[in-house]
């Protein structure tokens, strides 16, 4: 007698916890695969195309499925590469293809014609503009994928490599120098 | 009215070298040569110019309009004639330029018309707008807007208003001098600022060596009837950061990721008190401020500079000893080496420091650190500079930030007392650069994610809408062209065949096109067919009506020839007109 009501304790006791890990496992279900996401967060979301992927989504897909290398993407650069890496536990390789500093596209508005092809082509919408009028760019939205220059055409579209400002600024990396120049903008914490 | 006051921990105490500028009092700087104002002179947005290469301005003319709520507006500190609106190098660091309005002053210093604000009757919103007009911005420094720190937490109570005269940098005495000279001013700017917080208490710092400020405060307090305490702190490098003099007035410890406002203590420079209370009370906006020039040079003394003067001309004033290398803007502890000595003086600008290697002797090259732990004990933040140091070199940037790299102040006192001289403050400079830059890239890439989404969402969205509406463009087209063969049919043929054409008609408008495309598109075609064959029929050939027996013959015999090859169903086009409309029924 007791054996039996032993067993049906334990049995009372599995459908309970099944019942409790089912329920779990249907509430807190995680939506999506994250590894994808966390792929994609390392992308820089240029949506540019050059990974030979049709956006930075696919190929962070592709990268999970293990069917492609890490190292695709120009605009992440080799830090992206890197990061990848560490992330996927993968070898660092070096980039396929050239790392290009970041830039942005302008629209020469005096030979902008108005056909509206580059509005379709940018990915972001960083194009404003209507039929017949001139276009232009919105500098702080433009990725510099470049999708816009193959469709113009009257090539009014050029890149220009973002320069540095103010305010994009960034310290330097201490590099001491064994003679110190007399003028360079250099801070001076330590000369007290 | 004695208070209990609090201690940070570490801190040093370099030499003060405040003695040599404090003999003379405050002067007047002369109107430069040429004035050079940036118009990006306060933390927020970049001030819009308003005038243009060519135009003449007064003294204290608005030039630059403030941009967003986060700004402070930018006057013209004298009048003349503006030369450029250009990209000029700034007193900064990176020794980069940013956008200036050049003056050349006609020397005749004319004011634009204006009035005191009339303070009395403004509501707190009011007087915010006008300090936000009139380019007030916090002169300790951080150059901060001073309208945007005047509004009181909502959930927090405001329990103490810190006003820091505490002036710890070496070299630097403005506030001081302006304490003794202009305490009066200062006491009624700190009411304005009591007026809009509320604060429980207003507790004024200073440093204990000056004590001439703080008798002088002191005075003007009583004076004024007002209550609030002027305190004076121990002399211990960094006792005026803001945070700093909180945690010894309040005892109250502000995290980086915090505002003090969250705590309910505000705290403002006693050089922004007194620009505050000048503007309301003359209705000048701010073009002047007060600097220090010393270190190298003969003659150490404040002046009341315009904002834009160039930094060489003011140093002359002076006259530097002909080893002068270099200009460094604020304190030695803090400061920078300028980029050369046509910079100009901006709102920050507290003090400039003629350089020379005999006064700031180069410094030996960096050793490896010891772990000795020197620099942990004087961090005024209890923070481990050397484990911050580590994984700055390494551009380990995540765990500097868990060793809390924002909340370093950058005060220097690490470097200061590394046996190692390893510019500590440089690494981290170097490290929260880089994290700000991945922020921003790491916002630019979310923003560039949601916009692309948005934009494949709306291309469906249209690609979608658009099959709809073709969809319902045929369905309408359909229902109206089927209408108008059934009409047809019935005009053309009623005698002859009353009942076929109409149920024919009828079978064709299902409509409307309930669910989309493919119903209405079927729909489409059928009524389209309906259409033709109508027309066929609407259109018989004219020339049959009038034909003799043997070419009506001629004609059937075709057609039968033309039913027994299939090439048509059995459609008498030809023979009697009647026969036509009846047989099309089947
Ligand atoms: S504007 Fe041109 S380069 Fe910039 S994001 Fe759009 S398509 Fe790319
Ligand atoms: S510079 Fe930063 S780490 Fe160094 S002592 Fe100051 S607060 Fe501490
Ligand atoms: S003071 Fe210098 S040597 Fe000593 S632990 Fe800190 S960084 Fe290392």
């Amino acid at each position: 007698m007791d054996i039996l009501l032993a067993i049906a304790i334990m049995a009372l006791g599995a459908v309970v916890l099944g019942a409790a890990l089912g329920y779990a496992s249907i509430k807190f279900k995680v939506e999506g695969d994250p590894l994808v996401e966390k792929i994609e967060a390392i992308l820089p979301q240029t949506q540019c195309g050059q990974c030979g992927y049709p956006g930075c989504k696919p190929y962070a897909e592709a990268i999970a499925k293990g069917e492609c290398d890490i190292n695709l993407c120009p605009p992440g650069g080799m830090e992206g590469v890197q990061r990848l890496a560490d992330l996927l536990g993968r070898e660092v390789k070096p980039l396929e293809a050239e790392e290009k500093p970041k830039q942005v596209a302008i629209i020469d508005e005096n030979t902008c014609i108005g056909c509206t092809l580059c509005i379709q082509a940018c990915p972001v919408d960083a194009i404003v503009g209507a039929a017949k009028q001139m276009h232009t760019i919105i500098a702080q939205q433009c990725t510099g994928c470049e999708l816009c220059l193959p469709p113009c055409p009257v090539e009014c579209i050029r890149m220009d490599t973002l320069t540095e400002n103010i305010d994009n600024w960034k310290w330097k990396f201490p590099v001491i120098k064994i003679k110190p120049e007399a003028r360079q903008a250099a801070p001076l914490e330590d000369a007290a | 009215m004695l208070k209990q006051l609090f201690k940070f921990k570490g801190g040093v105490k370099p030499p003060t070298n405040k003695t040599q500028s404090t003999t003379l009092p405050i002067a007047g700087a002369p109107i430069p040569s040429r004035l050079v104002v940036p118009l990006h002179q306060s933390i927020g947005g970049t001030p819009r110019p308003v005038v243009q290469a060519g135009d003449t301005v007064l003294k204290g003319q608005l030039i630059g309009e403030a941009d967003g709520w986060i700004s402070a507006a930018v006057h013209a500190p004298t009048s003349g004639t503006v030369v450029d609106v250009g990209m000029y190098v700034q007193p900064h660091p990176s020794g980069l330029d940013a956008q200036c309005v050049v003056i050349e002053p006609d020397g005749r210093d004319q004011w634009i018309a204006h009035a005191p604000f009339d303070y009395a009757h403004a509501t707190p919103d009011a007087v915010r707008h006008y300090l936000q007009q009139s380019g007030v911005v916090g002169l300790g420094g951080a150059v901060f807007p001073t309208h945007g720190k005047l509004t009181a937490s909502k959930t927090v109570p405001m329990d103490e208003l810190i006003i820091n005269g505490a002036e710890c940098e070496p070299f630097i005495t403005c506030d001081d001098l302006l304490m003794r000279e202009r305490a009066e001013d200062v006491v009624r700017g700190i009411g304005v600022f009591r007026d809009l917080l509320k604060p429980k208490k207003v507790l004024i710092g200073i440093e204990d060596n000056k004590p001439e400020a703080a008798a002088a405060m002191r005075a003007a307090v009583n004076a004024l009837g007002e209550q609030f305490l002027v305190v004076q702190v121990p002399t211990l490098y960094p006792a005026g950061g803001a945070k700093q003099l909180i945690r010894v007035l309040t005892g109250k410890e502000v995290p980086a990721s915090k505002r003090s406002t969250d705590l309910g203590v505000q705290c403002f420079n006693v050089a922004t008190a007194y620009t505050a209370w000048c503007a309301i009370a003359t209705g000048q906006p701010v073009i002047s401020r007060l600097v220090t020039v010393s270190g190298n040079v003969q003659a150490p003394r404040n002046y009341e500079v315009l904002i834009g003067t160039p930094m060489g001309e003011l140093l002359q004033l002076g006259q530097p000893h002909p080893d002068t290398d270099g200009i460094v803007m604020g304190g030695p502890m803090m400061g920078f080496l300028v980029p050369n000595d046509t910079v100009p003086v901006v709102k920050a600008t507290n003090c400039l420091i003629a350089h020379s290697e005999r006064l700031f002797p180069p410094k030996a090259p960096e050793m490896p650190c010891i772990r000795c732990g020197a620099c942990g004990e004087a961090c005024p933040h209890e923070l481990q500079p050397f484990e911050l140091y580590w994984n700055a070199r390494a551009r380990n940037f995540g765990k500097t930030q868990e060793f809390h790299i924002f909340d370093c102040i950058e005060c220097g006192c690490c470097s200061f007392v590394c046996p190692s001289r390893i510019p500590l403050v440089q690494y981290f400079r170097f490290a929260k650069s880089e994290i700000w830059a991945r922020e921003r890239e790491k916002n630019a890439a979310d923003e560039a994610k949601v916009r692309f989404e948005f934009k494949q969402y709306r291309e469906e969205r249209e690609k979608a809408e658009k099959a709809e509406k073709l969809a319902k463009a045929a369905a309408a087209q359909a229902a109206k062209k089927a209408a108008e063969a059934a009409a047809i049919a019935a005009v053309e043929s009623p005698s002859e065949t009353p009942a076929p054409a109409p149920t024919e008609a009828t079978g064709n408008t299902p409509l409307p096109a309930v669910d989309p495309a493919q119903d209405a598109k079927k729909a489409a075609i059928a009524a389209a067919m309906a259409r033709a064959k109508a027309q066929r029929e609407a259109a018989q050939p004219k020339n049959t009506e009038t034909l003799n027996a043997d070419q009506a013959r001629e004609l059937a015999d075709i057609e039968a020839r033309r039913q027994q090859a299939g090439i048509v169903e059995a459609r008498t086009a030809v023979p009697p007109p009647s026969d036509a409309a009846t047989q099309k029924a089947e």
